[in-house]
């Protein structure tokens, strides 16, 4: 069996032609397989989303994921950088779906690509993957924990984003949402609004609510962390991408 | 939970990051996850000199608690001093 990995920086287009920094990781197994995008939560482009990417690699997925940061702060820290797109507003919609959109045309151009393409976020990064499967020709999408999607905004609010419930019904995928019943944002009655607008829309989704968890509770790095959830959401991550970009 | 939430505000001082010292402009405060802190929520404050690019930080995690404890504490430092003594017009209150 062939299990080597590349995982390496390489440079995509995104939004607007800008060249962006990405992190991918791919099995060096020459025969045709699906593909992952990334989308990093608001703490940026760090060391566990890259872990995330290897992680779809070593599962036998080519993987990306672009550094949403790279116009605002090319090179920084990851978090000296997620303070930089904070205090700028964070990442606009639009540009968040042509860079989504750029890396989705980087897995499609590789040699081993079947041309499937799902995407994946955590947190904001899970509103994002939600947009961009409404936004964008895509065969999986997995939303975990995303807040803001059906949700009203804060008065006040400084961020660039906005409830996005109303795209439901241009979901171009079958929709995996996980997300914990202890979790304020997405409060299990945003997630139970987000189900009736996609069971409304006539739109194919799976979504789970763990118990004894709240937000975050993939981040094996903070107490948010819940191994039952985590194991059990990854196993069901990976078999939805099972079912959703296989070779046809 | 996200709050996303953000204050900014405009400052005069200095701080001291990575590569020394820097003028600071900037600050931002926000109740968010830490990146270090071992909470789920921590009081982030960042001290920025947006001009001098993003690691032109200096970046705080506080409890609740402490984020209070610091409030007081600068009350009371500024109070205890002759008014204006540390103000941007030196000697003159701000």
């Amino acid at each position: 069996m062939d299990d080597r990995l590349i995982a390496e920086t390489v440079t995509i287009t995104g939004a607007d032609g800008a060249e962006l920094e990405a992190y991918a990781a791919r099995p060096l197994n020459s025969s045709p397989r699906g593909g992952v995008v990334v989308i990093h939560h608001m703490p940026g482009y760090d060391s566990s989303t890259k872990e995330i990417v290897r992680r779809f690699a070593a599962e036998g997925y080519n993987a990306v994921c672009p550094n949403l940061y790279t116009r605002e702060a090319p090179g920084a820290a990851p978090d000296d950088a997620a303070a930089t797109a904070r205090s700028l507003g964070g990442v606009p919609d639009e540009r968040l779906v042509g860079d989504v959109a750029g890396a989705a045309s980087y897995l499609r151009g590789l040699d081993n690509a079947n041309g499937r393409i799902g995407v994946i976020g955590h947190c904001s990064g899970g509103r994002q993957a939600f947009l961009a499967g409404c936004s964008l020709d895509l065969q999986a999408a997995v939303d975990c924990y995303g807040a803001f999607v059906t949700e009203a905004v804060p008065e006040g609010f400084p961020m660039r984003v906005g409830p996005i419930g109303h795209l439901a019904k241009d979901l171009s995928a079958p929709l995996l949402g996980l997300f914990g019943a202890e979790d304020k944002h997405p409060s299990p009655e945003a997630t139970a609004e987000l189900e009736e607008l996609l069971k409304q829309a006539g739109k194919e989704y799976e979504f789970h609510t763990f118990e004894d968890a709240g937000h975050a509770f993939f981040a094996v790095d903070r107490p948010a962390y819940r191994p039952q959830a985590a194991t059990e959401g990854w196993k069901l991550i990976l078999d939805f991408y099972a079912r959703h970009l296989a070779t046809v | 939970m996200c709050t996303y939430l953000t204050e900014q505000i405009d400052i005069t001082g200095s701080g001291k990051g990575a590569a020394g010292y820097f003028p600071l402009t900037r600050a931002m405060v926000y109740v968010d996850h830490p990146q270090h802190a071992p909470y789920e929520h921590t009081v982030n404050v960042d001290f920025l000199n947006p001009a001098q690019g993003p690691s032109a930080r200096v970046a705080v995690e506080l409890t609740e608690e402490g984020a209070l404890a610091l409030i007081e504490a600068l009350r009371k430092a500024i109070a205890s001093a002759p008014a204006g003594l540390a103000s941007e017009r030196q000697g003159q209150p701000a």
